[in-house]
C-alpha cells in the first residue's frame, strides 16, 4: 500500500486550481466564475495544510487555511450580493456583456 | 591735479547732454542741436583744460603712479562666488602721453563733426542722441585703464555707430551698417576672449593683502602679477598667449582697418553721412591702433618682440595696396576712404619700429590722419551737399567756381600727400626715420616709401580732375563756402599747418610716454620671455 | 658786423618773402594792388642778400657761420641717448653767393613779370607764388641739414607745381604739373631714403656733424657700400629736380607755365638745388658714387642735347638746352671739378634766365606764338632783345669773353683731367660732343627767331619790342654773362676772385679706401699753402685746362659755323639732312620715345595694376567676407531645415511609433477578465518553460 505523501495531496490541489481556472476562463455565468474563484482558494487551503503538516512548519499553515476559509466565505457572500445586483440591473449575470464601467 | 574728475566729466558730458536732447520735444530741432553743440564744445574745453595742466614729464604707460587726472574706485564687487573668488572691477580712468593726443582728437572731431550735422533733417533727436552716446563710448575707450571698462565703452561706441550708419545713410545703408557692425563684433569676440583669458591668469593685491583677479590692465602688464597656472601667464608652460595675442591683435586690426580686414570700411564710409564719415575716419580707426599700443604691447611685450616684422608687412601692405586701391576707385569718398587705409598703414609701421622716433611717429600719425582725414571727409560733404554726386569725373574747373573751398583742399590734399610744413608730412617722416632705424624691418621701410608717390599720384590726379581743368558748366551755381563751413574747416587746417611747423607741440605730450613704453618693451620686460609657441 | 646780425639778417632774408606770400594770398582777392608789396619784399630782400654777401665775402671769407635750434626733442631715448631734430642755418661763401643768384633773378623775373602778366585774372596770385618759391629756394639754399634741405625741397615743388599749373584751366598745364611734382617724388623718394640712411647710422642731419662723423671713420651700418648708397640716395633727389636722365622727362613739359616762371625755376634756381644738394653733400661722395654721378650727368646732357637739336617749340629748345646744361653741372661735380660746377651754375643761371625771359619777350611780342617756324627776322623788330639773346647764346655756347666759356671750360678740363686719372675717356668724349651740339642748336633757335624772313607776316607787323620792365632784366642779365664780373683774364677763370677766392673744393671726408686714387691722402693735399681737394687733380686740370680750351673753342666754332650754314646761309638743307638719317632724327624729335616708354611701361602698368587690386579688393577680399556671409546664412538655412525635418521629425516620428505600437496592441486589450487571465496563465506557463526550473 502507497504512503500518501505531500507529492499526492499537491497533485489533488493542482488538479482543483486547474478546474478553478478553467471555470473562470471558460464560464460566461458570473456565478460560476465565482465558484472557479472558490475552487482556486480551495486548492490552496489543501497546499497550506499539507505543506503545514509534511514540512514541519507548526500550525501555522493550518491557521492560514483557517483565514482563507473565512475570507472567502466572505467574499462569496459580497461577490453573490454584487452579482444579484448585476442581475436586478441588467437581467442577466454574463460577465461579457458587462461593460458598463467601460464607457 | 584738478579739483574735479575732469575724465569722468569729458567722457560723460555728452551722456548729460542726451538726456537733455532726449527730453527735449521733437519738433525743436535748434534746441537740439545747440545741446549737442554745447556738449561737444565743453568737452573741447574740458580737453584743453586737460592739456594745460598736464604734466609733460610723467610717463605713464605700465606706471600707475605717474598716470594723470586718475579716477580710481570700485564699481562692481561680488563677494566670494566659489571658485572665481572675490570679483572686483574697478572704475579706473587715467591719462598719459598715449591717451592725452586721442582724447584731445576726440573732442576737437566730435565738436567739428556736430557743427557738419548741422543739415540732419530727418528725426533729427534721435540722431543727436545716438551720436552723443557715441561720444561718450569713444572718449571713455582712451580713458579707461580697466580692461573690462574699457570693453564696456568699446562695445557702447558700436550700437550708435549701427544705427547712425544703418538710419541716416545712403542707399546701401543696411548693408553698410550690418557689415561695419558684424565685422566691428567679431573684432570684440576675440578681445573679449582674451579679455577673460587674462582675467584668470593674473591676480592683483589689494591693500588688505588679499589676492583678487584683475582686469586692471596696469596690473596686467606686470608679470609678477601673474598666477603660475593661468592659460596666459608667461610662467605656465603650456600657456597659449601667443593665440590670444594673434587674437587681440585680430580684434584690434578690424577697427584699423588691417588688410585683408579693411573691406568694412569703404562701404561704411560711402553710405555713412558726413559727419559720421568724419568720426570714423577720424577717431573710430584710431581706436584699434591705440588698443595695440595701450593692451598688447605691454601685456605681451614679447610677443610683440616676436611679431614685429609681422605687424610692419601688414603696414607696408596697407600703405601700398591701399594706395593703389585708392587710385582706381571713380567714387570721391570711396577714394578718401582707401587713402585712409594706406595712411593707418604709416601707423602701423611706425609701431612696428618699437622705437621712440617710430611709435611717436605712429601717435602723431594718429592724431594728423584724424585732423587730415576729417577734413578730406567734410571737404567731400560740402560738394557732395551742393551737387548729390561724388563722381570724380562729374566735375572740373571747380577752382574757378570755388577759389576759397578749393584752398582748402589744397591744405588739405598736400597734408594728406605729406608735404613737408603741414602737420602729415611730420608723423610720416618720423615713422620712417624710425622704422628705418631697425634693421629686420628695413626692406619693408624700402618698399613702403613707394607709398609717398602713389600718395602724390593719386591726390594730384584727383584735384586735376575735380578742381582743375575747363569749368564744367553744370556746376557754374554752385557757392562757395558758408559760415559754417568755415567754421568746420579753419580750425583743421589751423591744426594741420600749426603741427606741421611746431610738431612739438604735441610729441612734447607723448613723447616721456612713448619712451617709457619703449623702454618697458626693450627692458622692463625683460622677464617676458616664455613664448607661447 | 656780428656774426649774431649775419643771422639775423639771413633769416630776415629767408622769411620774408614767406611774409609777403601770406599777405597776398589771404588779402589779394580784396586789394588788387598788392602785388606790389610782393614785389617791393623781393627788391628789399635782393639788397639785403647784397649786403649779406659783401660783408660775408669782405669779413668773413674764410669762416662758416652757422645757427640751430631744436625742432624735436625726443629726450632721453632708450638706448640711443639724447636724441634731437635740430632744424638750422649755415653762411658760407657758397650759400651768399647763391642768395644773391636766387635773389637777383628772382627779382628781375618779378619786375619782369609786371609787364608780362599784365591783366591776367589771378595776377596777385601769381605774384604770391613766385613769393612762395623764391621763400622755399632761399630754404635749401641756407639749411646746414638734410631735413630741412629735405622740407625746402619739398616746398620748391609745391611751388613748383602751383606755378607749372597757373594757368590751370588748361589740361596740359595741369598735366604738366602733376606730371613734375610726381617725377619729382620718384627723385625725392631716393633722396629721403639717403638721409633714412645718414640719419639712421649718426642720429644727426647736420651737414658737418654727419661729415665731421664720416671723417672719423664711422660708417653707416659698418660698410662702405652704405656710405656709397646713401650718395647715390641723395643724389636721386638731384635726378629729379635737376632733371637728370632718367627723371628729366618733367622739365620740358613744365614749359606750360609762364615764361617768366620757366626762366626763375625751370633755368635758373630750381633745377639748380640738384646741383646745389651735390655740392652740399660733395665730400661724403665715395668714388662709386661719384662715378655714377658723372655718368649720369654725361648721359643726361648728351640725351638733352641731341633731342634739342630737332624741337621747334622755343621754350622746348631752351629746357633740353637747360637739362643738357644741367647735366654738365652734375658731370663736373661727379669728375670731381667742384668749383666749376658751382660757377657754371651761377653763370648758367644769368645767361640761361636771359634766354627765357628773351624768349618771354619774343613770345609775348608775337601774341603767345612759340613755333620757332613761324618766326624769323624778328632782329629788326626786337633789337634789344635780339642783342641780349644774342650775347647769352655766345656765353652758353661757349665763345671766349663771356662767362659761359670760363665756366664750361673749366668743366671740360674737369673731364679731360678724369679722364687722364683714371681712364674714363668716355665722359670727356660726351662733354666734347655736347659742346658742339650745344653752339649748334642754339645758333639754330637764334637764326631760325631773328634772322632770315618773317614766316607769318601778320604776327610780324604786330610784334614790337617789349616796354622797359620787359628789357631791362634782359639787359642786366646779358651784362652778367660777360666774363669781367668773374675774373679779369677772359681766358682764365682761376685767375680770378670767384673760383680761387670764394668757391674752393672742400676736402672728401670718405675713408682713404673708398676714394679715387687720384684722392688719396698719400699725394700731398698742399698747393700754394692751401689745402686743396686733391694735389694730383688740381695738377691734372693744369694741364688739361689749354688742350680743353683749344678743343672747345674748335667746337664750338664748328657747331656755330654749321648752324650758319645750314640756316643763315642755306649751304646745306636742313631737311636733306634730316631725311638722310630719318630714324635719328625721328628718334630725336621725339625725344627718344622716353616718354611713351614711361606711359607704357609705368603709368599704364600702374593703372591697370591699381585697377586688378581694386577689382581684386572688390571682388576677391570683400567677395570672400560676402561669401562668408552668404556660407553663414546658407547654414542657418541648413539648421533650419535640419531642425525642422530631422529633429522636429524625430520627435513627431517618435510619437507617431508609439502610437502605432499602441493601435496594434490595443486590440489585446479587450477589457475581459477572461482574457486576461488567459494572457496571465500562458504567460506563466511559457515562463516556467524558459526558466525550467525542474
Amino acid at each position: 500500500m502507497i504512503e500518501v505523501g505531500l507529492t499526492h495531496f499537491l497533485i489533488v490541489s493542482s488538479a482543483l486550481f486547474s478546474f478553478g481556472i478553467y471555470g473562470i476562463i471558460t464560464r460566461k455565468n458570473a456565478v460560476m466564475v465565482l465558484m472557479g474563484i472558490e475552487l482556486i482558494l480551495n486548492a490552496a487551503n489543501i497546499n497550506f495544510v499539507a505543506f503545514s503538516r509534511y514540512l514541519n512548519l507548526g500550525l501555522s499553515g493550518q491557521v492560514a487555511a483557517l483565514f482563507v476559509i473565512i475570507l472567502a466565505a466572505a467574499e462569496a457572500a459580497i461577490a453573490l450580493a454584487i452579482v444579484l445586483n448585476i442581475y436586478k440591473t441588467f437581467d442577466h449575470v454574463n460577465v461579457d456583456e458587462i461593460e458598463k464601467l467601460k464607457e | 591735479m584738478l579739483g574735479f574728475p575732469i575724465l569722468t566729466l569729458l567722457t560723460f558730458i555728452p551722456v548729460l547732454g542726451m538726456i537733455v536732447v532726449l527730453l527735449l520735444p521733437n519738433d525743436r530741432a535748434k534746441e537740439i542741436k545747440y545741446t549737442s553743440l554745447l556738449a561737444t564744445g565743453l568737452q573741447v574745453v574740458l580737453a584743453i583744460v586737460l592739456m594745460m595742466n598736464y604734466n609733460f614729464n610723467a610717463g605713464g604707460v605700465y606706471d600707475e603712479s605717474s598716470f594723470q587726472f586718475i579716477e580710481k574706485f570700485r564699481w562692481i564687487e561680488i563677494p566670494g562666488i566659489s571658485w572665481l573668488g572675490t570679483v572686483k572691477i574697478d572704475y579706473f580712468l587715467g591719462v598719459d602721453g598715449l591717451s592725452t593726443p586721442m582724447v584731445l582728437l576726440t573732442a576737437i572731431i566730435s565738436f567739428i563733426a556736430t557743427l557738419s550735422s548741422w543739415n540732419i533733417s530727418n528725426s533729427v533727436k534721435g540722431y543727436f542722441a545716438l551720436f552723443l552716446l557715441l561720444d561718450t563710448g569713444m572718449m571713455g575707450v582712451f580713458v579707461a585703464l580697466d580692461f573690462f571698462l574699457f570693453y564696456v565703452f568699446w562695445e557702447l561706441m558700436l550700437l550708435p555707430m549701427y544705427f547712425l550708419i544703418g538710419i541716416w545713410g545712403g542707399p546701401r545703408k543696411e548693408y553698410a551698417a550690418i557689415k561695419f557692425f558684424i565685422y566691428t563684433l567679431f573684432g570684440s569676440v576675440f578681445m573679449l576672449l582674451v579679455m577673460i583669458g587674462l582675467y584668470f591668469s593674473a591676480q592683483e593685491t589689494l591693500v588688505d593683502g588679499s589676492k583678487v583677479f584683475t582686469f586692471n590692465l596696469l596690473a596686467l602688464m606686470d608679470q609678477s602679477n601673474y598666477t603660475a597656472d593661468g592659460i596666459l601667464s608667461p610662467f605656465n608652460p603650456n600657456n597659449i598667449r601667443f593665440i590670444a595675442y594673434i587674437a587681440l591683435f585680430a580684434g584690434f586690426a578690424i577697427k584699423i582697418p588691417m588688410f585683408p580686414f579693411h573691406t568694412w570700411l569703404p562701404d561704411a564710409h560711402v553710405e555713412a553721412p558726413t559727419p559720421i564719415s568724419v568720426i570714423l575716419a577720424g577717431v573710430l580707426l584710431k581706436m584699434g591702433t591705440y588698443g595695440i599700443l595701450r593692451i598688447s604691447y605691454p601685456i605681451f611685450p614679447e610677443i610683440t618682440r616676436d611679431l614685429m616684422w609681422y605687424i610692419a608687412l601688414f603696414g607696408m601692405i596697407n600703405i601700398i595696396y591701399g594706395a593703389l586701391c585708392a587710385m582706381a576707385q571713380k567714387d570721391f569718398k570711396k577714394l578718401i576712404a582707401y587713402s585712409s587705409v594706406s595712411h593707418m598703414g604709416y601707423v602701423l609701421l611706425g609701431m612696428a619700429s618699437l622705437s621712440t622716433t617710430g611709435i611717436n611717429g605712429a601717435i602723431l600719425q594718429m592724431f594728423n590722419h584724424g585732423t587730415i582725414t576729417a577734413m578730406l571727409f567734410l571737404i567731400v560733404g560740402v560738394i557732395y551737399d551742393r551737387s548729390h554726386t561724388r563722381g570724380l569725373d562729374d566735375f572740373g574747373g571747380l577752382a574757378t567756381q570755388m577759389p576759397v573751398y578749393t584752398g582748402f583742399v589744397t591744405i588739405a590734399f598736400f597734408a594728406a600727400i605729406g608735404l613737408p610744413g603741414l602737420s602729415g608730412w611730420v608723423s610720416e617722416a618720423l615713422v620712417f626715420v624710425g622704422a628705418f632705424g631697425v634693421d629686420i624691418i628695413r626692406v619693408l621701410t624700402m618698399i613702403s616709401a613707394l607709398g609717398i608717390l602713389l600718395g602724390a599720384a593719386y591726390m594730384l590726379w584727383t584735384l586735376q580732375r575735380i578742381f582743375l581743368g575747363k569749368l564744367n558748366e553744370k556746376w557754374n551755381q554752385l557757392a562757395d563756402l558758408d559760415k559754417r563751413e568755415y567754421a568746420m574747416l579753419v580750425p583743421l587746417a589751423v591744426i594741420i599747418i600749426f603741427l606741421g611747423i611746431y610738431p612739438s607741440a604735441m610729441l612734447d605730450i607723448m613723447n616721456t610716454s612713448v619712451n617709457s613704453l619703449v623702454d618697458f618693451l626693450s627692458n622692463g620686460s625683460a622677464n617676458f620671455t616664455l613664448s607661447g609657441l | 658786423m656780428q656774426e649774431i646780425t649775419f643771422l639775423q639778417l639771413s633769416i630776415t632774408v629767408l622769411f620774408l618773402p614767406l611774409l609777403s606770400f601770406l599777405i597776398v594770398i589771404l588779402y589779394g582777392k580784396k586789394f588788387p594792388k598788392l602785388y606790389l608789396l610782393e614785389t617791393g619784399s623781393i627788391i628789399l630782400g635782393f639788397a639785403l642778400s647784397v649786403l649779406l654777401m659783401i660783408f660775408k665775402i669782405s669779413q668773413q671769407l674764410n669762416n662758416t657761420l652757422s645757427f640751430n635750434m631744436t625742432w624735436i626733442d625726443f629726450g632721453n631715448v632708450p638706448m640711443l641717448g639724447h636724441l634731437k631734430i635740430e632744424l638750422g642755418i649755415m653762411l658760407d661763401n657758397v650759400t651768399v653767393l647763391m642768395l644773391f643768384v636766387v635773389y637777383l633773378i628772382s627779382m628781375l623775373v618779378h619786375i619782369f613779370s609786371l609787364e608780362y602778366m599784365r591783366g591776367d585774372r589771378l595776377y596777385n596770385r601769381y605774384f604770391a607764388y613766385l613769393g612762395l618759391f623764391t621763400f622755399s629756394m632761399l630754404g635749401i639754399v641756407l639749411t646746414d641739414n638734410l631735413l630741412m634741405m629735405y622740407i625746402f625741397w619739398e616746398l620748391v615743388g609745391l611751388s613748383s607745381y602751383l606755378l607749372i599749373g597757373f594757368w590751370y584751366e588748361k589740361k596740359s598745364a595741369s598735366d604738366a604739373g602733376k606730371k613734375a611734382f610726381i617725377v619729382n617724388r620718384v627723385g625725392d623718394i631716393g633722396f629721403f631714403l639717403g638721409i633714412l640712411i645718414i640719419f639712421s647710422a649718426y642720429n644727426t642731419f647736420s651737414f658737418a656733424k654727419v661729415f665731421e662723423q664720416i671723417g672719423m671713420g664711422v660708417l653707416p651700418f659698418d660698410s662702405g657700400a652704405w656710405l656709397t648708397a646713401a650718395g647715390i640716395l641723395i643724389f636721386m633727389g638731384a635726378v629729379g629736380k635737376s632733371a637728370q636722365f632718367p627723371l628729366h622727362v618733367w622739365l620740358p613739359d613744365a614749359m606750360e607755365g609762364p615764361t617768366p616762371v620757366s626762366a626763375l625755376i625751370h633755368a635758373a634756381t630750381m633745377v639748380a638745388a640738384g646741383v646745389y644738394l651735390v655740392t652740399r653733400v660733395f665730400v661724403m661722395l665715395t668714388a662709386d658714387a661719384m662715378l655714377i654721378i658723372a655718368v649720369v650727368g654725361a648721359f643726361t646732357s648728351f640725351v638733352a642735347a641731341t633731342i634739342a637739336l630737332t624741337q621747334n617749340d622755343i621754350k622746348k629748345v631752351l629746357a633740353y638746352s637747360t637739362v643738357s646744361q644741367l647735366g654738365y653741372m652734375i658731370m663736373s661735380l661727379g669728375v670731381g671739378a667742384y668749383a666749376f660746377a658751382f660757377f657754371h651754375l651761377v653763370t648758367h643761371a644769368f645767361f640761361k634766365a636771359c634766354l627765357f625771359l628773351g624768349s618771354g619777350s619774343v613770345i609775348h611780342a608775337m601774341h603767345h606764338e612759340q613755333d620757332i617756324r613761324n618766326m624769323g627776322g624778328l632782329r629788326k623788330k626786337l633789337p634789344i632783345t635780339y642783342l641780349t639773346f644774342l650775347i647769352s647764346t655766345l656765353a652758353i655756347s661757349g665763345v671766349p669773353l663771356t662767362s659761359g666759356f670760363l665756366s664750361k671750360d673749366g668743366i671740360l678740363a674737369g673731364t679731360l683731367a678724369f679722364g687722364s686719372l683714371t681712364g674714363h675717356w668716355l665722359i670727356p668724349a660726351f662733354g666734347f660732343i655736347v659742346a658742339l651740339m650745344t653752339a649748334f642748336y642754339m645758333f639754330r633757335l637764334v637764326i631760325v627767331t631773328f634772322h632770315g624772313v618773317p614766316k607769318n607776316k601778320e604776327k610780324f607787323d604786330h610784334a614790337h619790342e617789349s616796354p622797359f620792365v620787359m628789357v631791362m632784366p634782359l639787359v642786366v642779365l646779358s651784362a652778367l654773362s660777360l666774363f669781367i664780373w668773374y675774373t679779369p683774364l677772359p681766358h682764365a677763370p682761376d685767375a680770378g676772385w670767384f673760383i680761387s677766392d670764394w668757391v674752393k673744393t672742400p676736402q672728401t671726408v670718405v675713408p682713404e679706401n673708398l676714394r679715387f686714387d687720384f684722392m688719396k691722402s698719400s699725394a700731398p693735399g698742399e698747393i700754394n699753402g692751401e689745402v686743396v681737394h686733391s694735389a694730383s687733380y688740381t695738377e691734372a686740370l693744369h694741364h688739361a685746362h689749354y688742350p680743353a680750351m683749344a678743343l672747345s673753342l674748335i667746337v664750338a666754332g664748328l657747331g656755330i659755323l654749321l648752324a650758319f650754314l645750314m640756316y643763315q646761309w642755306k649751304k646745306i638743307d636742313p631737311d636733306l639732312v634730316a631725311g638722310k638719317v630719318k630714324p635719328l632724327y625721328d628718334f630725336s624729335l621725339n625725344k627718344w620715345y622716353i616718354d611713351e616708354f614711361y606711359d607704357a611701361a609705368v603709368i599704364k602698368f600702374t593703372l591697370k595694376f591699381s585697377g586688378f587690386l581694386a577689382w581684386f579688393d572688390n571682388t576677391i577680399i570683400d567677395g570672400i567676407v560676402n561669401v562668408s556671409a552668404v556660407i553663414t546664412r546658407l547654414a542657418s538655412k541648413i539648421v533650419d531645415l535640419f531642425d525642422i525635418y530631422i529633429v522636429d521629425g524625430f520627435v513627431n516620428f517618435s510619437a507617431f511609433i508609439s502610437g502605432f505600437i499602441g493601435l496594434s496592441f490595443r486590440r489585446m486589450q479587450t477589457g475581459k477578465v477572461q482574457t486576461y487571465l488567459v494572457f496571465v496563465v500562458f504567460s506563466i506557463l511559457i515562463l516556467l518553460i524558459i526558466i525550467n526550473p525542474f
